[in-house]
């Protein structure tokens, strides 16, 4: 059966460009993330380093967040998601964790091109200079009226998760803030 | 548009990624306590000029509710802390004290 | 008159020219004038008229403190109201309008007022308005508001864009002079994170007109070397056209950036509102002349002497051919000797001052300047235009000893430093005897979070006047804040300056200083709002001695002025009257913006389809594509309903509802909210938020649930479904999820912290489609699935999940209208595929989509509550008869204490019952039942309201719920409910389950 993402790879075109990047596998991990059970069965299933505080660990498709001092978030393609809660699930059996498939409850955006940390500044109340945030860092705050997550991924890149409701606002906003001639020229 | 830090996930946020949540360290009254005590629970509130303790979470964050003590006045924050938490730590009193000689907790 | 001069204008390029039309007239200007700069240039004294008598006025400054010169600029979607010309740069094509007269700015009938300013005084609104009552409403009113206001709303819809920017700087520099430069390099070289704004198209501030020379350098040569260096610091940003606006708590300021309005064809937005947090916050703004007060002193012509030389050096105008200049201060001389330099004329310096003797002074005397020491203006001759000054005694009431002719009036009463931006968020002020102005006092600074200065100030907004000071200030100020910051200063050599020696200057505030009430009747204070000398001392008079009272009793600095050029003299004036010192009268609060920026750059992004969130469901697409009528609820948009062919709403609706009880219906259920809560304790806490008992809810179960605040008032309501021993399934209502979620995460983080439960939001994980109807259960049959789907392997209250039709879903044997009906869910990537396919295979059941307000009769028809419509925030389950979902076994639960007061347990709490109208008719929205006599108001008396009405298509009739007075034991009395034509509607009591009350249609 075909998937539907929020917006079918809705992309805006210029200098900065935004796309949406279509269905991504994404699971809430929480419990107690000092446990070393919860942090092998995460870390073992996903083949990723366990993230410090706003952290956030990436492998080509899949990456590890830290959300909150309870809370992870696990990034993997669409279809390993099922397979990874209940491999993670089986893991954790009988222990005080939640293991929850929240794939389709998001969308996930890509910012790309030479002003794309510009773009999040003019939606995001946080501190994007390149000195107080880069790569590796997982941050979540709000663009503009919603809630988000966003992190750096390559140079002149940011990705974006939301909740799937809201993903024509992000969508627009961003295309909005992205448009050719309104480059700030701070960063 | 205050700043305060977050003591759960560390970032120090803009008011707007923040909620308001009201006079912290209220004892929750349930069945079997007088009308008086309910009355104090549900509807007393301190609104003091000066050192107060509040609620806030961090809504559009790591959600968390965390405690802090603020001077409504000057706005001045002494501490941001656990919200589990019954009454003020003695970190946070001494933090106080320290910038309000004459303020004593009641 | 006023014309440009054939040479100079260090601002213009005379190379390109500018058409504009004003009033529709054709003029010509050059590239880098401002709009006031070339109406002067082209001969064009008068710019507008006065608020309350209608006044001609004239342009008095050359830039943010322009009082009278408010003009709209551009045309439809690009026009803008009240925008000062000293501010706005002229671009080829602009088009400009006067405000505020009618029919034209030279014949204006509203000048009437100014003939009979004795009968409108301080306070006149409030004196004459007052009585009869109704005839302000009916008369006054919309008389003074067609008089009121300056410019005029724009027509069309704005068809720029706009911004918001957010940016985090160690040390934020307001103002883009020397001083504010100065204040850059010192912050820059400590490597700390510095923005510099300067709210004019040009750096250097005043130092270029003032001839001042730094380190040998003109101040030109100094200010472009400055900026060439700021560029090269990695860690500065530097932006003009740029204002700081206003200063917030914690170091919060807003920064308005003008980005096309002096180019509007040019793409992109035309403001940005930047959303700075700065550690540290440098305040570079500079000072303001200060007019006097003359009678006359608003007639066209009559200028501050900085205004004045501003003009001809900045942009080679000459204000007028003769300008006598009126001064209690030095500085003004530098007007006469710019004016001189250009080959004007000064017949005279009036100087209130008995003794001259500072350098420039001495200067104009050596070139033959006629200065007269000790003296004031009595009058200003002249109507639309400065036709002369008679010339008086300052230390006399006034009594003419000559008249000097001259076209212009450059007046100088001395400066005020610019205290906006430190005083926005608490800064104090000190009076400085000296200078006779209000500068900060740097012990009383705007405090930050942790409790230490946030914002210092450097050059004349600090009070200092001379270059080497301004300097000297700025770079201490800068070094105060780097180090404030974090980082470590380094050291600034002083400069050496090409300051003269100034005589000190001799406060004036009235001229001549015993000028009798006549006079004072023209001296204007405040040129904006029509204040003058005798307004305030009227209000002294009648008692008004706050300042902050007077200020609104008279309007003094009221609307843009905000204090820039009135204030300062109308609280001496006001100290005067009283008889105190003007330190004791204080000053009235300075509020941000410092000047107005626009509302399109509040808004930023948030217009048109992002003015806020809309929240879609995964089947949204398909609603708009079948025609649906959308209606918010909360931020999402759900189908109301879904008209065919021309249909009315109502006949769409009534479709839907009889389609569904007949047959099948489909519904978009996906906003419902859905939570999973899970842990050991997950039974407990579910137990404490529900007034019902969800411990003993077996796996495999669905129950119905309340939800009550702790002040015991219902909050939210819907089937709670137990997964696993664990965990549960929690519905929320449409649009309640976030808030519910918010109030479980509270209670488990604040309250019941050592509890083993763990909550997460999956509302938007699912898609969630109700199938409803005697068919419902032949459609799932025939989409096949790998669970039982009979009446006794899925029975009611039940839910099972597995493959269904192919898809990953979860089936909840549950009913909102009463007929056999399932709540299907699958994950929202599959959800449209998954409503295709139940249309498509539910064409043979006529399966029929239908909205919410299907779904809102429906269990109206049922007697089913709605959160919203029976409840409002003031209502208990025990009003709505709901007594059976509320456990009487559980010790507590939120609200349980609360729903024991004595007024939750009074009899007389108006109780939920059905309703009937005798007529058939629909009861009206928010009707009362009335009942007999009259309260102590003398309104009548109620006994019960409508909660819920609607035209029942399945019985063919209306039928409503209302809460009423001992309602459930009236039943079958008829009461009379009130319409909105004042008559009453004959209505019976019934039981609130109009249809199918056994149940028997949703249990099969
Ligand atoms: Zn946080």
């Amino acid at each position: 059966m075909s998937k539907a993402s929020a917006l079918m790879g809705a992309r805006s075109d210029g200098a900065t460009m935004v796309e949406e990047m279509g269905l991504r596998g994404m699971i809430t991990v929480k419990g107690d993330l000092s446990d070393i059970d919860l942090k092998n069965a995460v870390t073992g299933t996903s083949g990723l380093d366990f993230p410090a505080q706003r952290q956030i660990s990436t492998v080509e498709e899949r990456a590890l967040a830290w959300m909150a001092p309870d809370e992870l978030l696990l990034l993997c393609p669409h279809d390993e998601a099922d397979q990874m809660v209940a491999t993670i699930s089986r893991h954790l059996a009988g222990q005080f964790a939640t293991v929850i498939n929240v794939s389709d409850a998001r969308a996930m955006f890509r910012v790309s091109g030479p002003d794309a940390r510009e773009v999040l500044a003019k939606l995001a109340p946080v501190d994007l200079h390149p000195d107080s945030f880069g790569p590796g860092e997982m941050r979540r705050t709000r663009l503009a009226q919603v809630a988000a997550a966003i992190w750096q991924s390559d140079d002149d890149e940011f990705l974006v998760v939301c909740f799937r409701s809201v993903a024509q606002y992000v969508f627009d906003i961003l295309s909005l803030s992205a448009q050719d001639g309104s480059d700030v020229g701070y960063f | 548009m205050l700043i305060l830090e977050c003591p759960y996930c560390g970032v120090t946020a803009d008011e707007t990624e923040l909620a308001a949540g009201g006079e912290a360290h209220l004892k929750r009254f349930g069945p079997g306590s007088s009308d008086e005590e309910f009355e104090g629970y549900l509807f007393h509130r301190q609104n003091p000029k000066g050192v107060h303790f509040e609620r806030w979470r961090h809504a559009n964050g790591c959600g968390k509710w965390f405690h802090a003590a603020r001077c409504t006045a000057s706005l001045e924050v002494f501490a941001t802390y656990t919200a589990q938490i019954a009454e003020p730590p003695a970190e946070v009193i001494a933090a106080i004290r320290a910038k309000r000689p004459d303020w004593s907790p009641e | 008159m006023s014309t440009r001069l054939s040479s100079g204008g260090r601002l213009v390029n005379r190379s390109a020219t500018c058409e504009f039309t004003f009033n529709g007239k054709r003029f010509t200007g050059f590239e880098g004038d401002t709009l006031a700069s070339a109406l002067l240039a082209n001969g064009q004294t008068l710019m507008g008229r006065s608020f309350k008598y209608h006044r001609p006025r004239g342009v008095v400054a050359s830039g943010a403190e322009e009082p009278n010169a408010l003009m709209g600029i551009g045309k439809d979607g690009k026009f803008e109201p009240n925008q000062r010309a000293t501010t706005a740069e002229l671009f080829d094509g602009m088009q400009a309008t006067t405000q505020n007269h009618w029919p034209s700015l030279e014949l204006d009938v509203g000048a009437v007022n100014s003939a009979l300013p004795r009968f409108l005084p301080a306070g006149f609104y409030y004196k004459t308005f007052m009585f009869p009552r109704p005839f302000w409403k009916h008369v006054f009113e919309p008389v003074i508001r067609k008089s009121a206001g300056l410019g005029k709303a724009p027509k069309d819809r704005d068809v720029d864009r706009y911004e918001h920017f957010y940016a985090f700087v160690d040390v934020l520099i307001v103002g883009g002079g020397i001083a504010g430069l100065q204040a850059a390099l010192t912050a820059g070289a400590s490597g700390a994170r510095v923005l510099l704004v300067e709210q004019t198209a040009a750096w250097g501030g005043r130092a270029a007109v003032d001839g001042v020379e730094i380190d040998g350098q003109a101040a030109g040569e100094w200010i472009n070397n400055t900026i060439q260096e700021l560029k090269n610091m990695s860690n500065v940003r530097i932006r003009t056209r740029a204002m700081g606006a206003g200063v917030y708590d914690h170091g919060y300021s807003l920064v308005y950036e003008r980005l096309t309005d002096h180019a509007p064809e040019t793409g992109g937005p035309r403001h940005r509102l930047w959303r700075v947090r700065a550690t540290q916050i440098i305040t570079a703004t500079g000072a303001i002349e200060r007019p006097l007060s003359f009678a006359g002193n608003d007639i066209p012509g009559v200028m501050l002497a900085s205004a004045v030389r501003d003009y001809v050096v900045n942009w080679g105008v000459s204000p007028g051919d003769r300008t006598v200049v009126v001064t209690n201060n030095d500085d003004a001389y530098r007007t006469a000797l710019a004016l001189l330099d250009a080959g004007l004329s000064v017949p005279a310096i009036i100087d209130a001052r008995a003794d001259v003797t500072g350098d420039l002074p001495q200067a104009l005397r050596a070139r033959g300047v006629d200065i007269r020491t000790g003296t004031g203006i009595a009058t200003v001759k002249g109507g639309k235009t400065v036709a002369g000054v008679s010339v008086c005694a300052q230390a006399g009431e006034g009594a003419a000893t000559d008249e000097i002719a001259c076209d212009v009036v450059a007046m100088s009463g001395g400066w005020s430093p610019v205290v906006h931006l430190w005083s926005h968020c608490g800064g104090k002020l000190i009076w400085d005897e000296d200078h006779a102005h209000f500068r900060p006092d740097p012990d009383r600074a705007p405090v930050t979070h942790d409790g230490t200065a946030f914002v210092r100030t450097a050059g004349a907004a600090h009070g200092t006047m001379s270059t080497l000071d301004v300097l000297d200030s700025a770079a201490k100020s800068a070094i105060a804040a780097v180090e404030a910051a974090g980082f470590k200063a380094t050291q600034h050599d002083l400069p050496l300056t090409n300051d003269v020696v100034e005589a000190p200057m001799s406060p004036v505030w009235m001229m001549p200083q015993g000028a009798g009430p006549a006079k004072r009747m023209k001296m204007w204070l405040d040129y904006q709002n029509d204040v003058k000398v005798s307004d305030v001392m009227l209000a002294a008079q009648e008692g008004y001695e706050s300042v902050e009272h007077t200020k609104r009793y008279t309007t003094l600095g009221m609307a843009t002025d905000q204090g820039k050029l009135s204030n300062i003299n109308g609280l001496a004036t006001l100290a005067i009257a009283l008889n105190e010192d003007i330190p004791q009268v204080g000053t009235t609060t300075f509020r941000p913006p410092y000047t107005p920026i626009s509302m399109g750059s509040i808004a930023g992004e948030a217009r048109h389809d992002v003015f806020q969130p809309i929240r879609r469901t995964p089947i949204h697409e398909w609603h708009e594509a079948h025609g649906a009528y959308m209606e918010p609820v909360g931020q999402w948009r759900r189908p109301y309903c879904y008209p065919r062919n021309g249909e009315s709403h109502d006949d769409a609706v009534a479709r839907e509802v009889l389609a569904t009880r007949q047959s099948l219906g489909l519904l978009d259920a996906s906003t419902l909210g859905k939570i999973i809560v899970k842990g050991p304790d997950a039974a407990k806490f579910l137990d404490m938020l529900y007034t019902n008992m969800m411990s003993s809810l077996k796996p495999g179960k669905c129950r119905y649930g309340l939800m009550c605040n702790e002040n015991g008032f219902l909050m939210d309501d819907g089937v709670v479904v137990r997964l696993d021993d664990e965990t549960f399934l929690v519905h929320t209502t449409s649009g309640g999820a976030e808030h519910t979620h918010g109030h479980m995460e509270d209670w488990l983080q604040c309250e019941w912290w050592d509890w083993k439960v763990h909550t997460v939001n999956v509302t938007e994980q699912w898609a969630q489609i109700a199938v409803v109807g005697p068919n419902a259960r032949k459609l799932l049959e025939k989409l096949g699935a790998d669970f039982d789907l009979s009446a006794e392997g899925l029975p009611f209250m039940g839910w099972s999940e597995g493959k269904l039709g192919g898809f990953d879903a979860r089936v909840f044997r549950i009913s909102f209208s009463g007929e056999l009906s399932y709540e299907i869910a699958v994950p929202a990537s599959q959800g449209r595929v998954f409503w295709d396919a139940l249309h498509a295979e539910g064409a043979e059941f006529n399966a029929t989509a239908y909205g919410t307000e299907a779904l809102h009769i429906m269990r109206a028809e049922k007697g089913f509550i709605m959160i919203g419509d029976e409840t409002d925030g003031t209502v208990i389950p025990q009003d709505l008869g709901l007594g059976w979902a509320i456990s009487k076994k559980k010790e507590d639960y939120l609200g349980k204490r609360a729903q024991e007061r004595s007024h939750m347990t009074d009899p007389k709490r108006w109780k939920l019952v059905g309703l009937e109208t005798l007529d058939g008719s629909v009861l009206p929205d928010g009707s009362y039942a009335v009942a007999d006599g009259t309260n102590a108001n003398g309104q009548g008396n109620t006994q019960g309201r409508v909660t819920s009405t609607y035209h029942s298509p399945t019985l063919g009739k209306g039928i409503a719920m209302g809460l009423v007075l001992n309602g459930p034991d009236r039943m079958g009395e008829t009461i009379q409910f009130n319409k909105v034509d004042g008559s009453t509607v004959a209505t019976k009591i019934v039981n609130p389950v109009f249809y199918d009350p056994e149940g028997e249609k949703q249990n099969v």
